[in-house]
């Protein structure tokens, strides 16, 4: 990696073996030419004790104003030339030494546009927004990553990201020469291959060695996560190629042109017996669960619903069905079916059969939720990037028709031979359903609404009534729910009115607990550019794994009216605990919580608002009465209409 | 049957069932809703969730629901009386009876439409 250009040695080696003297040195201008009259052997040998003030004084300072001192245009410019053809238009990281060079030509070369540099105190953070603002945007951003520890910080979210097939380009900053590369802390922040921690829950991943290469793998790992099932993707991006100026050796890079992939659509003999199977069966049942990518897989679902006049029901990993629609139904309808269409399940098993977590020795007993000869047709583009470690493929189930394929992509096609298929008799039989139908909706809605009225005037305060409040303050904005973390009872997707596809961007994916609060704060992000209104039932223990999101959220001015439900506890896990307890004819030690310890969030219980008025943002709270919480509601959203993140701290009951 | 006969059952059956209901202690009951986890997944009030049953106000009688928690086999583990006594379950019996009865929902104005 050398050649001179205009007369200046660029061996990235020697540049950064001068600047690291420069470093010691009371003024680089001074001292760097005065290097070359040092002989070797009497140079400083870099250091690996932490830097002194003088360093830091000399690396944070101003560069001098002397020009381009590396002799050339550096090789993390031509990347942010690549970068910016991709109009990824965020990049939302923690900065870092191994990518340094990147960083500085992104926001000076690249002015800090397109991408722009959003500041984030975690990894994991960087990822999570990431994964909410793809679900508003249908766009993926960039977040860069410092070299093994940042990756590993980055981890639980890629696989998130990976489960719940969003795509997210993640820039991991590594120093690859171990011959030059600054010993100490960053020799301990480079490894021969970072990627190989995230290989099992990533499409794709690469290393490349120069610019050109950078732009290639760039460019083809963008693609390759847009291309349905999407995921994320890693480039291992090596410090040198990125400090090295180009030089005559790269006189003829270019930037490959990125064409959008079209989805992979199920085979037609595949459609048309799925569609045969449809027209014929007397109670078809459609469970959608990652099936509408974009709003107009919401519009095919309705039209497949109606000319079948089958149930939906809406698994929720995205707004598939709106709920208001009188073919929407809950899960239990699935007992009833003669035949299933599974559109993008993340678990398929788990949809048809029943587990119950009670067996002799806490074994689990399984079940069947369905008829015996019920026919399944599974579409499901999962099914085309499954791996061998990670488990996230679900137990396996066999079904009669199998389409590896996009479901969004495949209902034209499949409702065009329904369509074909049908005869007159059978459209007759299908129009009978509708009031009945009709019927069972009217009917579900109003033992909703029953259900949630008891405990109203609870406190702590009832899920139903958190979520009911929420939305009378929220239901005239176009309102967008970007994440209900901790079990909410789904009282949202069950009383709400979703009927548009952003208004619900469905969970983490990988159940990794603290998604929720970066995942909205990237979802309200990109619902701000688009001039949407922001809110999310945020639970206490998500919250507590990477709140430093808050002030990423204060600093960006992204307004996000966050309602906590703080119910003090991982409630998931206590019964986990109280269950070993009672398989073993124990009681649960609770110390002074109010649940098995280790398990409880509380004593002391921590103060959110203050937490999130610590970041910048507008709070309120412990809010324990409910009919405190309509008014203070009302001034919250008044704060996000203006522009700023707004959270209530609201004492919840368990679920 | 005469009158005076069918009074006298109806009377002699509301006594016994007034005994029941009386053998528990509602305020005993509440703190031990919580402190043997029944809230966890039913609610400080029994309403019920998605991880529990509605409790409050429920129409099984006391020995139903005793019997339930020593053999249930469902998502729900069984607790011995080791764990939860029988006198413990009476007062939690009188505790989930003690709950206002839920409004209808048309009374609420952010559940009535």
């Amino acid at each position: 990696m050398t050649g001179p250009v205009d007369g200046v040695p660029t061996n990235r080696r020697n540049f950064l073996r001068g600047a690291a003297l420069a470093g010691a040195a009371p003024a680089l201008a001074t001292i760097a030419p005065a290097q070359a009259a040092v002989p070797a052997a009497a140079r400083p040998l870099p250091s690996a004790l932490p830097p002194t003030a003088q360093r830091i004084a000399a690396e944070v300072g101003n560069p001098e104003a002397e020009g381009n001192r590396i002799g050339g245009k550096a090789g993390s410019d031509f990347m942010v030339d690549v970068i910016k053809t991709l109009d990824i238009k965020y990049t939302p990281s923690n900065c870092a030494s191994s990518f340094r060079g990147l960083h500085e030509s992104l926001i000076n070369y690249g002015e800090n546009k397109s991408p722009e540099y959003l500041s984030c105190t975690h990894e994991e953070s960087g990822v999570g927004m990431a994964h909410g603002y793809f679900k508003i945007t249908g766009k993926p951003l960039m977040t860069m990553v410092h070299g093994t520890v940042g990756l590993q910080h980055a981890t639980m979210g890629i696989y998130n990201a990976f489960c719940d097939r969003v795509p997210v380009i993640i820039i991991a900053g590594n120093d690859l020469d171990a011959a030059y590369r600054p010993p100490g802390v960053p020799t301990f922040h480079s490894a021969q291959d970072i990627n190989a921690i995230i290989r099992d829950y990533t499409k794709w991943d690469d290393t490349p060695v120069s610019p050109q290469a950078f732009a290639l793998t760039m460019v083809r790992g963008y693609k390759v996560a847009m291309t349905p099932p999407f995921g994320p993707v890693s480039i291992s991006l090596d410090a040198g190629i990125q400090q090295e100026p180009l030089s005559e050796h790269h006189k003829d890079l270019y930037i490959p042109k990125f064409t959008m992939p079209s989805p992979p659509a199920g085979e037609m003999g595949a459609v048309k017996e799925a569609a045969r199977l449809l027209v014929n069966a007397e109670n078809p049942v459609i469970i959608a669960d990652r099936s509408a990518r974009t709003a107009e897989g919401v519009g095919l679902l309705v039209q497949l619903a109606e000319l079948l006049q089958a149930p939906v029901v809406d698994q929720g990993n995205r707004m598939n069905f709106p709920n208001t629609h009188y073919l929407s139904r809950a899960p239990g309808v699935i007992s009833t079916a003669d035949v299933i269409l599974g559109l993008e399940l993340s678990d398929f098993w788990g949809t048809v059969n029943a587990y119950s977590d009670n067996g002799v020795n806490g074994i689990g007993e399984n079940g069947t939720k369905i008829k015996k000869n019920t026919k399944l047709i599974s579409i499901n583009a999962s099914e085309l990037i499954t791996k061998s470690n990670y488990q996230d493929f679900q137990r396996f189930q066999p079904v009669d028709i199998a389409m590896p394929a996009d479901a969004q992509a495949t209902l034209p096609a499949l409702i065009e031979a329904v369509k074909s298929a049908l005869t007159a008799d059978q459209k007759r039989a299908i129009e009978g359903r509708i009031e009945k139908a009709k019927k069972a909706h009217a009917d579900a809605r109003n033992r909703e609404l029953q259900t949630a009225a008891i405990a109203w005037d609870a406190s702590p305060i009832s899920t139903a009534r958190l979520c009911m409040e929420t939305w009378a303050a929220i239901k005239d904005q176009d309102w967008s729910l970007v994440a209900s973390e901790g079990n909410v009872s789904n009282w949202p997707n069950r009383l709400w009115k979703m009927e548009k596809h952003h208004h619900w961007i469905g969970r983490s994916g990988g159940y990794g607990v603290g998604y929720g609060a970066p995942a909205s704060v990237g979802a309200a992000l990109a619902n701000r550019d688009l001039g949407r209104f922001s809110v999310s039932i945020q639970s206490d223990g998500d919250l507590m794994f990477a709140p430093g999101v808050l002030w990423t959220a204060a600093r960006h001015k992204i307004p996000l009216l966050s309602v906590m439900h703080n119910n003090r506890a991982w409630h998931q896990e206590v019964m986990h605990v109280q269950r070993m307890a009672s398989f073993r004819d124990r009681a649960s030690n609770y110390g002074n919580d109010l649940g098995p310890i280790g398990t409880s969030i509380m004593n002391p219980d921590i103060e959110y608002h203050k937490l999130a008025e610590s970041m910048g943002w507008w709070a309120k709270g412990p809010i324990k009465d409910p009919a405190d919480l309509g008014p203070a509601l009302k001034e919250a959203v008044a704060v996000v209409k203006s522009g700023q993140p707004a959270l209530l701290n609201v004492w919840t009951q368990p679920r | 049957m005469t009158n005076f006969k069918i009074f006298a059952v109806t009377v002699a059956a509301t006594f016994i069932s007034l005994s029941a209901a009386q053998a528990g202690d509602a305020e005993k009951g509440k703190a031990t809703f919580i402190h043997k986890g029944c809230y966890e997944c039913h609610g400080f009030e029994g309403q019920g969730g998605s991880a529990g049953l509605r409790l409050s106000n429920t129409q099984l009688p006391e020995d139903g629901l005793i019997a339930f928690v020593r053999g249930t086999s469902g998502a729900m583990p069984p607790f011995s009386s080791k764990i939860i006594s029988d006198a413990e379950l009476s007062d939690i019996y009188a505790y989930l009876q003690s709950r206002p009865k839920p409004a209808d929902p048309k009374s609420i104005p952010l559940l009535a439409n």
